[in-house]
């Protein structure tokens, strides 16, 4: 074996890349929440929409959930330009996050919805709730406790998958790790170092996501 | 010669409190000793320490005359290859017929030829009256049938030494004079039994000696005539009074 | 959109083409297969010996759970440099085939362990209990009573797993393996319209994903309720709800 490790190398570049994870962080919070937010109208639109809403909705999430987010993100940043749309690298991945988070917590969001029992809503009626109470008292607190977990472990799963960020130029962590390592040929360190660093802000991730769960939704939730 | 012999086990959960608190027992070859005593009381616990799935945290186990060390895994095995118990939840295999569950042990584990142990499973599953679900699993049979096949699967094992936990609980009173009669065939032919069991006139009918067992330990033990009619215990007459009157 | 795309569809639409497409099809579908075909056996070793009750096998079993943890955490672009490099500097130049499947099996194993561990935890502890006074053995009592329980909770999330790295594989295409993501590049690069190239890949990842998705549906509600269980399925610390 011809390679010689220089940890001390990687280490001085330490800064650089939590100057990346930063850049993480930040793409996925937005990217993510504001995922969250569309879906949340998805859901509501899938469920309570016209029958042309809905089935636009379900080609949306079918669609996005069956593909890549690398090939969409690939089609948004080489295709828009093509019909005249320059976004920035940034905002090309960014858009592409909420497209795929947006899709797959449709998906979850709806399955919890779903999940509300039928008995639990009759209790409800039988109670004279009105719609909106029913929403209040029943549907949202028993979706909540119902999706805590699935969301909170995509949010994980798109942290990870914000990494495809680096192959548009995007000084993310990944991104930050690529530039490094071919200006000082220290590959396994600073991957190495890369990824210690996602498995450090994914376990923070967990942790305040268990923790905030218990808090505010009374979600037993295991932390690892 | 005591073939089983408990000297002062006490057992604990590992995620509670003391249920066995310094019980001593002795059992003999061919014996039929009967364990009664109220809900909670530690029966069931009893039988698990004897069959190794919950080591005592103080005293000994003696079998044959020969000490069981719990933390001796060839010892076990060998201890466990003269047991058979039924489980007072039967725990059949759920991903296997009733016959397989007779055959699994005879065929998978000692091996022996697969015709034979087969037809010995049949002959057993007749016996309990259940040549007719030879093919059903565990659950699409009711707790009667389950319990049965649970009997025939510890006979199948042809032990020394038979664990009976609440055998008769889900059986209807035909079914439980069959069992008895089984029993009885059984102490004939020498087998030793251990039964815990709520029918008192089961228990009255089968067994050589009854042990009443209250919080973990043993309050007194004697014959049936003893312990049914003539206890000498205040907490052994208030039991028997309480279940003798139903 | 550009005017030159109905033109290009003519020279775009060739057998040599299709072939290219064809191969580069096979590639993605073979690296999932492999990576978590030997994944999936891996995984079934580590539970095993996370799970088998020897003091002496207590570091290991540290090590193990260190490792699930820790390779569910990683991105998966960072993990193909790092078994690249790896490699590399082993001495080993393995093909970039090969060592895209080692980066999935890494992953999958992972991945897979835990939903292997939720499965035994969903058979009742009674099931263990009773197959030990028999004498059963820890091998045996996996073989014949464990697994055949437990692979109705295993194979459902698991089989999502691998549609899930059958997509997760396009990022394989940054080592340069020839995988569909790889194949849209190249028509890309050769002057072919954005949207044609990264288009036939989407419409081929879909007719890859889709099905594979609706027989993973199938498969799990025929498996629901297979046994009835005494202890109700150990929710996953990970529920499988599988990224893009
Ligand atoms: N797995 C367990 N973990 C912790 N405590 C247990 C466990 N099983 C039983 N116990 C406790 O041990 C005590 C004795 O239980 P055991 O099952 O031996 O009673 P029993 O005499 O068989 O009762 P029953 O007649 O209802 O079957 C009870 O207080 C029970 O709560
Ligand atoms: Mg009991």
């Amino acid at each position: 074996m011809d390679y010689t490790f220089q940890w001390g190398v990687a280490l001085r570049y330490l800064p650089d890349l939590l100057q990346g994870a930063w850049v993480t962080f930040h793409l996925t919070f937005i990217g993510f929440w504001t995922g969250l937010v569309v879906a949340v109208f998805l859901a509501v639109g899938q469920l309570y929409g016209s029958v042309r809403l809905r089935r636009a909705i379900s080609a949306y999430v079918v669609f996005f959930t069956n593909t890549p987010s690398l090939v969409t993100a690939f089609f948004i940043f080489y295709g828009l330009p093509e019909i005249g749309i320059l976004w920035s690298p940034y905002v090309c991945v960014l858009v592409n996050l909420v497209l795929n988070a947006g899709a797959f917590l449709t998906d979850v969001i709806r399955g919890g919805v779903a999940s509300v029992r039928v008995a639990e809503m009759e209790a409800a009626e039988t109670l004279g709730f009105s719609m909106l109470q029913k929403i209040r008292y029943v549907i949202v607190p028993h979706v909540a406790k119902v999706l805590y977990a699935p969301i909170s472990n995509l949010y994980i799963v798109f942290i990870l998958g914000s990494a495809l960020a680096a192959i548009f130029g995007v000084e993310e962590l990944t991104g930050t790790a690529f530039n490094i390592a071919s200006e000082t040929f220290r590959t396994i360190e600073i991957y190495s170092l890369a990824a210690a660093i996602y498995v450090v802000m994914t376990v923070v991730a967990s942790v305040v996501l268990a923790l905030v769960g218990r808090l505010a939704f009374r979600v037993r939730a295991r932390v690892l | 010669m005591a073939q089983i012999e408990l000297r002062g086990v006490s057992a604990r959960y590992p995620s509670g409190g003391q249920v066995l608190d310094g019980v001593s027992l002795v059992v003999d070859k061919g014996e039929v000793v009967s364990i009664i005593g109220p809900s909670g009381s530690g029966k069931s616990t009893l039988l698990r320490v004897l069959v190794g799935l919950l080591p005592p945290s103080a005293g000994e186990v003696w079998l044959d005359g020969s000490r069981l060390d719990y933390a001796d895994r060839k010892a076990l095995t060998a201890a466990r290859a003269r047991l058979a118990i039924v489980f007072q939840q039967f725990n059949l295999f759920q991903n296997m017929t009733a016959l397989d569950n007779v055959t699994v042990t005879p065929v998978k584990i000692r091996r022996e030829p697969k015709a034979s142990a087969r037809a010995r499973g049949e002959a057993l599953l007749r016996r309990v009256g259940l040549g007719d679900k030879l093919g059903a699993y565990p659950d699409e049979l009711s707790g009667g049938q389950q319990q049965r096949v649970a009997l025939a699967r510890a006979l199948a094992l042809g032990p020394e030494i038979l664990l009976l936990d609440e055998v008769t609980s889900a059986l209807d009173p035909e079914m439980v004079n069959e069992v008895l009669d089984a029993i009885r065939d059984l102490a004939n032919e020498g087998i030793t039994m251990l039964i815990v069991s709520h029918e008192m006139a089961f228990v009255r009918e089968v067994s050589d000696r009854v042990v009443m067992m209250a919080d973990g330990a043993v309050v007194e033990t004697g014959p049936p005539g003893q312990i049914f009619d003539a206890p000498r215990t205040e907490r052994c007459r208030e039991f028997v009074s309480k279940i003798l009157r139903h | 959109m550009p005017e030159g795309l109905l033109g290009q569809l003519e020279v775009f639409f060739t057998w040599q083409n299709a072939l290219l497409w064809l191969r580069a099809t096979g590639t993605t579908v073979a690296m999932a297969v492999v990576g978590c075909g030997v994944g999936f056996v891996l995984a079934n070793l580590l539970v095993l010996v996370r799970t088998w009750p020897s003091r002496w096998l207590l570091p290991l079993r540290v090590l193990i759970v260190l490792y699930v943890e820790v390779f569910r955490r990683i991105p998966f672009l960072v993990l193909i440099f790092l078994v690249l490099f790896t490699t590399r500097a082993l001495g080993l130049h393995m093909p970039l085939f090969a060592v895209a499947c080692v980066t999935v099996t890494v992953t999958a194993t992972a991945f897979i362990a835990e939903i292997v561990r939720a499965g035994y935890e969903s058979v009742h502890r009674n099931q263990w209990e009773s197959a030990a006074v028999m004498n059963f053995g820890r091998l045996r009592t996996v073989a014949l009573v464990v697994l055949p329980q437990a692979w109705t909770v295993i194979v459902p999330p698991a089989f999502s797993y691998f549609v899930m790295f059958i997509k997760e594989t396009s990022l394989a295409s940054q080592v340069g393996v020839y995988e569909l993501m790889q194949a849209g590049k190249y028509f890309n690069n050769v002057g072919v319209s954005p949207f044609l190239a990264f288009g036939t890949c989407l419409a081929i990842y879909f007719a890859l994903s889709y099905p594979l998705t609706r027989v993973g549906w199938r498969i799990e509600r025929r498996l629901a309720h297979r046994f009835r269980r005494t202890s109700p399925a150990e929710p996953l610390a990970a529920p499988p709800v599988v990224g893009p």
